[in-house]
């Protein structure tokens, strides 16, 4: 019985034989229409987190599985009192496998140290978040082909993105893939990850501070949200927000096939202008985020199609 | 300076000069309800100055303590007066209940019955990490 708490816990094996069976998926569904017949997703949503709850549910049902849970703590025994343990170990006489959102840090894993079911980090806290570095890996391989060769920005809030610092892991087992670090000093990537995961894997990189002197060279770009409260003073806020708004006249000078990528939700970090360029992927990386978990739930109950 | 020899009991070698007394209370060993030598600043021809404790009784040692705090102390079990055991103590892989999460958003922070696990993540800066939340322990 396997769960997934981090996406290292795949190694890249796994992760190309889930990005096939999501392409098989893409390609016919109804194949996999009645792969889940009779069993249960527990969603276990301790803090709400609407699009991700919903991915899982539709993914679930889309392989003709049912769903139970709750979307919030509120409507669970956790709010009596009762531990992640103990829930765990209810839930699995329950369902068939648990996608958990809890905003505690390890969370995900004390469940699936109790439970007799498979476990999926649904997001712990500003900790983990594999399904949707999943996403973003599916995104990836279906825009480019591939892995190997790429020159991927990531742009915004490099310091406190959980998103990029998983993607960044992710990426970092294949072949010659440079990043480009696109962020205020105030968001920069952490050390501790370029020490122990840039370095440590010879992965080349390099830290600038705006979008047009890197655009012509990347191949995707990550963006994510430069958020109001991580700034000691509004001053500074003010002064660097539109930096990391990305506009068609920033795009102006990027490759034909650029990968324009983003967790979401966006705020304002994308230009609306954006959504009909050809190279903005950002609303398909949700569509991808969907058959990812399909074809994880489809692995961690050992169903074979 | 005579201290009587072992007859059946744990003598732990080479602690770093000044450890020594960190080790007697973190291993709990004022509690013993038997002699036990704490001895410091003994001549060493490797160490220059070492620490050395001597437990005159057959207890159960946690060597995870032990490896955390001064790697590369030894620990020599005796019995009827002879040396029948003597290892070297490394660094443990896994360190459960010896030190605790720091970070207040870490599982453990709210459920306090949750064993507080730590793993060696880097052995040559000897840096461990929380195995729920990944926050890196302050060093000893």
């Amino acid at each position: 019985m396997r769960s997934l708490i981090s996406i290292l816990d795949l190694d890249v094996v796994e992760i190309n034989e889930l990005i096939s069976t999501a392409n098989d998926i893409i390609d016919n569904p109804k194949k996999y229409s009645e792969a889940c017949h009779g069993k249960k997703l527990a969603t276990l949503f301790f803090e709400p987190s609407t699009r991700t709850r919903l991915s899982f549910e539709a993914a679930m049902y889309e392989l003709g599985g049912n769903v139970i849970g709750f979307s919030e703590a509120q409507s669970s025994s956790a709010a009596k009192g009762e531990s992640v343990a103990d829930t765990a170990k209810t839930i699995s006489c329950y369902a068939d496998i648990i996608a958990m959102r809890h905003p505690k840090e390890g969370a995900p894993l004390v469940a699936s140290m109790n439970a007799s079911i498979p476990v999926i980090n649904a997001g712990d806290g500003g900790h983990n978040h594999p399904t949707q570095t999943l996403a973003d890996l599916l995104t990836i391989h279906r825009e480019k082909g591939g892995f190997d060769n790429l020159t991927v920005g990531l742009c915004g809030d490099l310091k406190f993105g959980r998103t990029v610092h998983s993607l960044i892991e992710a990426l970092s087992r294949y072949n010659n893939i440079k990043f480009v670090l696109i962020s205020p000093d105030e968001l920069k990537l952490p050390s501790y990850i370029k020490k122990d995961v840039l370095k440590k894997h010879n992965i080349e990189y390099k830290q600038v501070s705006t979008i047009e002197e890197v655009i012509g060279e990347l191949d995707i770009l990550y963006m994510t949200r430069v958020q109001r409260e991580r700034f000691f003073n509004e001053e500074d806020y003010l002064r660097l927000k539109d930096t990391y708004i990305l506009t068609p006249e920033k795009l102006s000078g990027a490759k034909a096939d650029l990968s324009v990528m983003h967790p979401l939700p966006r705020v304002n970090e994308i230009s609306v202008a954006i959504d009909k360029d050809p190279r903005a992927c950002y609303f398909k990386q949700v569509l991808y985020g969907k058959y990812m978990r399909m074809a994880l739930i489809l692995k961690l109950l050992e169903v074979t199609v | 300076m005579k201290i009587d020899a072992i007859v059946n009991g744990i003598v732990i070698d080479h602690i770093t000069a000044g450890k020594g007394m960190k080790l007697y209370h973190l291993l709990g060993l004022e509690a013993l309800n038997a002699s036990v030598a704490l001895i410091q600043n003994v001549n060493s021809k490797k160490m220059g100055k070492k620490d050395i404790i001597k437990i005159d009784s057959d207890i159960s040692l946690n060597t995870d303590v032990l490896g955390y705090v001064d790697p590369g102390v030894t620990v020599s079990i005796i019995k009827n007066g002879v040396t029948v055991e003597k290892k070297s103590i490394d660094l443990p892989e896994k360190l459960t209940d010896v030190i605790f999460c720091k970070n207040p958003r870490c599982i453990t922070s709210t459920e306090q019955e949750l064993p507080n696990i730590f793993t060696l993540t880097d052995k040559e800066q000897q840096i461990y990490r929380c195995a729920y939340c990944e926050t890196k322990a302050k060093s000893e």
